[in-house]
C-alpha cells in the first residue's frame, strides 16, 4: 500500500472518530452512548494501527491492542455494568438542549481547524490534518461534561475526551513512549474504578445521579 | 573537653524527653508533671552553661548536621550573640521550669496538662534552636515550630471562644512575620549570589556578599517588620495583649520573657551581622518606631485592670526600650562611632536580658496570684500581702525592676540607654540632635509612667482590704513556685547590683559585631563601678547603692522598732463617715484616671455612669453604676479596615464559588479556549 493511501485512511478513520463524537453529543439514550463511547474507541484502536504500520513503530501496535482491550471491551462493559446496577432507565438529561450543543461543536471545530492550521503546514507527518479532529474531540469531549447533568454522561465525555487527548499523541507524534501510554491506560482503567464506586456512594446519598444535587453541598457564605 | 556548641546541643535534644516520658508516664500526673519539668530545668541549665561560655570563650563554632534538604542541611553556629541570647533563654525557661513543677500541678484537673508538656518542651527547644541556626531553611524551621508550639500553648484552655480567637490572631501576626521573614532571606539570597545553589540560602554566604544599597533597604525592612510582628512593636501588638491573658501563666513567661527577644535576635543578626553597613534613618526609624512602643505601650498599660493584659503591654514598652537602644546603636554606627555604637547595643542586650527575668518573674507572680484567687481582675483582688507574703515580696522586686528604680536589674539597663542618649550631640546631622533630646524625655516619661503603673498594680492587688465578691481561700504558693520566683528575683538583684562583671562579659558580643569594647570599669575596684564612657561623666556603683538603701532601712526600722511604744495598730480614720466598705478604697480604674483625663485622646474610651432614679423623684437616683470600656484605638484605625477589606473581597471571590460541577467546567473551558486563540 502507498503512503497516499495510508494518508487516506488515516483521514477517513479521523473522521469516523469525530462524527461518533458528535453522535454522543446528540444521542439522548445512555446506552447507545456507552455503545458510541466503543465505536470511538475501536475507531482509535485501528488508527493507531494503522498509523503504527506507516511509520513502522511496533509500539503502536501494542498501544492499539491496549485501546481495543481498554476502550472498547473493558471501560463499555464496566459503563454498562453500572447503568444496570443503578437502574438508570431515564434518558440522558441535557442543560442546553441539542441542536445548540451540534452548534458550539460545530463552531469548536472550527475553531480547533483554525488552531492547528500553522501545524499543518510546519509538520511533515502524513497524520498531519488529523490533529484537528483530535483537538476538535477533545473539546467537544468537555463540552458534553458541561451541558449533561447526569454524572455517568460526564464520565463518559471525560473518557471522550481521554481519548481526544489519545488521538492527538498518535497524530501528532507517532504516539507517546510505550511507558507513558501504559500508564494512562492504566490511570483511565482505575480512574472508571474510582467513579463506578463513587458512583455508589453518591447515588446511594442523594438518591439520584444528578450532580446538581451537589450543589447543597456548598459551604453557605 | 566539650565544646560551647556541643553543650549547647545536648539541651535542644534533651528537651524532646519529656515528651517521651508522656508517652511512657503519661497517667500518673504528679510524677510526669515532676520528671518532665525537672528535665527541662536540667536542659536549660545545660544551655545557661554553654551560653555563658560561648560569650566568654570569644570563638565562633560550626557545626553541619545530617538534617535538612540534601543540598542545604541545617548549619548550626555559635557565637557570642547567639550565645547571649541562648543564656537567657536558658535562664529563664530554667526558673521557670522549676517554677512550673508546682503551678502546672495546681492546675485543674480537667486540663490537658501532657499537651502543656510536650508543647513547652518543643517550643524552648525552638527558641534554642532559632539562635543556632546559621542559615535561613533552619531559621525558618526553627521559628515556625516556635510559632506553631506557642499557638498551642495559647490555645491550652481551648473551649473558651475568646482563647481561640487569641491563638487565631496569634497566629496570623505570626505568620504575617513569618512570610515578611522569608521574603527578606529570599532577597538577600537571590540579589546578593544569584539563585546558583542552595549554598546561598546560608548566613555564611550572606555575610560575605556586599549588598546595594536598595536591595539592602528591602531586606531591611521586610525582615524588621517581619520581626516586629513577633516582637509586638506598635502597631504590631494586637495580639499580645489578647494572647498572653489567655496562655498559662507559665507559658506567658516564657512567651514574654523570652520569645519576643528571639525576633530582637533576629533584628540584630540581620542588621549588626549580615547587612553590616546601613544608612542613618534605618536606625532612626528603627528609634522612633522604638519610643512610640515605648510610651503608648505603658499607657495602654495603665488603663488595664487586668493583671496580664497589663503586663502584655508592658511587654510592648519594654520592647520599646531595647529598640531604643539597638536603634541608637545602628544611628552610632552608621556614623562611624563605634564605642557609642557599643555602648547603645550593650544597653538594649542588658535590657533584652533584664526584661526577660522582671517580666518572667512577674508573669510567674501573676501566676502565682491568679492561681490562689481564680480572679484576673486586679478590682476584685487586694490586701494578698497578708496572706502571700512571699509572693509579694518577689512580685515587689518585680515591681521595683520594672520600674527601673535601684538597685535592681531595670535601672541599669534604662540608665545605660540614657548615657547613649547624652552621648548623642555628637551626631553631625540637626535633625538628630532635635530629635534625641525629645526621645531622651519619652523615655524619662515611660520610666515614670511605669513607675505610676506598678505602684497601682502592687498597691491594688496587695495592699489594702479584700474588694472582691468572692471568698476564696487564699494561699501561699507552693515551694517550686516561690523558688522559681526567688530564683528569679536574686537574678533581677544580681543584674543590677553587678553590672560592670555583667557587662565586662557582655563585652564579647559587641566586639565581635561592632569591633568596639566598652571601658566598663577603671580602677582597682573595677567590679563595683560601671564608667560607661568617661569616670567624669557618669558612673553607677550597684554595690554601693544597694548598701546605701539597706542602711537607710536597717537604720528606719531599728528607729521604729527599738522603742516598744512606737507603733501602735488603731482603726483606720474614717473621716467621720461611720460606715467604711472594701469598696471605697482606691482600686486600679480610679487609681489611672488622671492619666486618663490626661492622654484620654490616645484611647478609644467609652464612660458612662447610670443612676436608677427613685420611684418618689427622679432628683434621689437609689444607685449609680459606673462603665468604662477603654480600646487600643490601632484595632479601629489600622485592623478593622484591613479585615473588612480582606472580608469584602473574599466575599466577591466566593462568589465564583457556585458548586457547581458544570460551572466550574465551564471556567476550565472557557480559559481553555481562551489561551488556544491567544497563544
Amino acid at each position: 500500500m502507498n503512503l497516499q493511501v495510508l494518508a487516506q485512511v488515516n483521514s477517513f478513520l479521523a473522521a469516523l472518530v469525530l462524527l461518533t463524537a458528535f453522535a454522543m453529543l446528540s444521542q439522548r439514550k445512555i446506552n447507545s452512548l456507552v455503545t458510541l463511547f466503543a465505536w470511538q474507541g475501536l475507531f482509535l484502536s485501528i488508527n493507531t494501527a494503522v498509523v503504527g504500520f506507516v511509520a513502522s513503530k511496533h509500539h503502536l501496535y501494542i498501544s492499539s491492542l491496549l485501546t481495543l482491550s481498554i476502550k472498547v471491551i473493558l471501560l463499555p462493559y464496566i459503563l454498562h455494568v453500572l447503568v444496570v446496577r443503578l437502574k438508570i432507565r431515564k434518558e440522558v438529561e441535557t442543560i442546553v438542549n441539542i441542536p445548540t450543543t451540534m452548534l458550539i461543536g460545530i463552531a469548536l471545530v472550527i475553531f480547533s481547524y483554525h488552531l492547528t492550521a500553522p501545524v499543518r503546514e510546519m509538520s511533515t507527518l502524513i497524520t498531519r490534518s488529523t490533529l484537528a479532529v483530535a483537538l476538535a474531540t477533545v473539546m467537544i469531549g468537555l463540552l458534553m461534561m458541561i451541558t449533561r447533568k447526569h454524572a455517568v454522561t460526564q464520565i463518559i465525555g471525560f473518557l471522550a475526551m481521554e481519548n481526544g487527548l489519545f488521538f492527538a499523541a498518535t497524530s501528532a507524534t507517532y504516539g507517546m513512549p510505550l511507558v507513558v501510554e501504559l500508564g494512562v491506560a492504566l490511570d483511565v482503567l482505575i480512574a472508571a474504578f474510582i467513579f463506578g464506586i463513587f458512583f455508589f456512594h453518591i447515588s446511594t446519598t442523594f438518591d439520584s445521579l444528578s450532580v446538581e444535587q451537589m450543589e447543597s453541598l456548598r459551604e453557605d457564605n | 573537653m566539650i565544646s560551647p556548641i556541643e553543650l549547647s546541643i545536648i539541651p535542644v535534644v534533651a528537651f524532646i524527653i519529656p515528651v517521651v516520658f508522656v508517652v511512657v508516664i503519661g497517667n500518673d500526673r504528679q510524677r510526669l508533671i515532676r520528671m518532665s519539668f525537672s528535665v527541662s530545668a536540667l536542659a536549660s541549665f545545660i544551655s545557661v552553661v554553654a551560653g555563658a561560655m560561648a560569650v566568654a570563650g570569644h570563638s565562633v563554632e560550626q557545626v553541619v548536621l545530617p538534617l535538612g534538604l540534601p543540598t542545604l542541611p541545617f548549619h548550626l553556629r555559635l557565637d557570642q550573640l547567639s550565645g547571649f541570647f541562648i543564656f537567657v533563654v536558658g535562664l529563664l525557661s530554667f526558673f521557670v521550669s522549676v517554677y512550673s513543677v508546682g503551678y502546672v500541678s495546681g492546675l485543674g484537673a480537667g486540663k490537658p496538662v501532657k499537651r502543656l508538656i510536650v508543647f513547652y518542651n518543643i517550643f524552648i527547644a525552638a527558641m534554642l534552636m532559632v539562635c543556632l541556626a546559621d542559615d535561613a531553611l533552619c531559621f525558618l524551621v526553627a521559628w515556625e515550630v516556635m510559632a506553631a508550639s506557642s499557638y498551642f500553648l495559647v490555645m491550652f484552655e481551648d473551649g473558651r471562644s475568646e482563647n481561640r480567637r487569641a491563638a487565631y490572631l496569634y497566629m496570623v501576626m505570626a505568620h504575617i512575620g513569618a512570610v515578611l521573614i522569608l521574603l527578606s532571606f529570599g532577597v538577600m539570597a537571590g540579589v546578593t549570589t544569584g539563585f546558583e545553589d542552595f549554598s546561598c540560602y546560608t548566613f555564611d554566604a550572606m555575610r560575605a556578599a556586599k549588598f546595594p544599597l536598595k536591595w539592602a533597604t528591602v531586606a531591611f525592612l521586610l525582615s524588621f517588620f517581619g520581626f516586629a510582628a513577633k516582637a509586638g512593636v506598635i502597631p504590631f501588638h494586637v495580639w499580645l495583649p489578647e494572647a498572653h491573658p489567655v496562655a498559662p501563666s507559665n507559658v506567658s513567661a516564657l512567651m514574654s520573657g523570652v520569645m519576643l527577644k528571639t525576633a530582637i535576635y533576629g533584628i540584630v543578626r540581620i542588621t549588626f551581622d549580615i547587612i553590616k553597613v546601613f544608612p542613618w534613618w534605618w536606625g532612626t526609624m528603627v528609634l522612633v518606631l522604638g519610643l512610640v512602643s515605648a510610651v503608648m505601650g505603658v499607657l495602654y498599660a495603665l488603663m488595664q485592670h487586668d493583671l496580664k493584659k497589663l503586663l502584655a503591654y508592658h511587654s510592648v514598652e519594654n520592647i520599646g526600650i531595647i529598640l531604643i537602644g539597638i536603634g541608637l546603636s545602628m544611628i552610632f554606627t552608621s556614623f562611624h562611632l563605634p564605642v557609642m555604637a557599643a555602648l547603645a547595643l550593650i544597653a538594649g542586650l542588658y535590657h533584652t536580658m533584664n526584661h526577660a527575668m522582671f517580666k518572667g518573674l512577674l508573669f510567674m507572680g501573676a501566676g502565682a496570684v491568679l492561681h490562689a484567687t481564680h480572679e484576673r481582675n486586679m478590682d476584685e483582688m487586694g490586701g494578698l500581702i497578708h496572706l502571700m507574703p512571699w509572693t509579694s515580696a518577689f512580685f515587689l522586686v518585680g515591681c521595683i525592676s520594672i520600674s527601673a528604680l535601684p538597685p535592681f536589674n531595670g535601672f541599669v539597663s534604662e540608665w545605660l540607654t540614657f548615657q547613649a542618649f547624652l552621648l548623642s550631640p555628637s551626631l553631625p546631622i540637626p535633625m538628630m540632635k532635635l530629635l534625641i533630646p525629645l526621645g531622651a524625655a519619652l523615655l524619662a516619661l515611660t520610666g515614670a509612667l511605669a513607675a505610676a503603673c506598678f505602684v497601682k498594680v502592687f498597691g491594688v492587688i496587695f495592699l489594702g482590704n479584700w474588694r472582691g465578691h468572692s471568698q476564696h481561700v487564699v494561699t501561699e504558693a507552693g515551694w517550686s513556685m516561690r523558688a522559681g520566683m526567688s530564683l528569679a528575683s536574686l537574678a533581677c538583684l544580681c543584674l543590677g547590683v553587678l553590672p560592670a562583671i555583667v557587662i565586662n562579659w557582655m563585652d564579647a558580643i559587641s566586639e565581635s559585631l561592632l569591633n568596639a569594647r566598652l571601658v566598663t570599669t577603671s580602677g582597682v575596684y573595677g567590679w563595683m563601678w560601671l564608667t560607661p564612657v568617661d569616670p567624669e561623666r557618669a558612673s553607677y556603683s550597684g554595690p554601693l547603692v544597694l548598701i546605701g538603701i539597706v542602711a537607710v532601712c536597717a537604720v528606719t526600722y531599728v528607729l521604729l522598732h527599738v522603742k516598744p511604744g512606737n507603733i501602735s495598730r488603731v482603726p483606720v480614720w474614717d473621716c467621720g463617715f461611720k460606715k467604711l466598705t472594701p469598696k471605697m478604697q482606691y482600686n486600679a480604674v480610679s487609681f489611672s484616671m488622671p492619666f486618663r483625663r490626661i492622654f484620654g485622646f490616645l484611647f478609644d474610651i467609652k464612660e458612662q455612669i447610670r443612676l436608677t432614679p427613685q420611684r418618689q423623684h427622679p432628683a434621689f437616683p437609689e444607685n449609680s453604676q459606673y462603665y468604662l470600656r477603654v480600646r487600643d484605638r490601632f484595632w479601629g484605625w489600622l485592623y478593622r479596615p484591613v479585615i473588612d477589606r480582606v472580608v469584602l473581597l473574599s466575599r466577591k471571590a466566593g462568589m465564583l464559588q457556585h458548586g457547581r460541577i458544570h460551572v466550574y467546567l465551564i471556567y476550565s473551558f472557557v480559559t481553555i479556549i481562551v489561551l488556544l486563540a491567544l497563544l
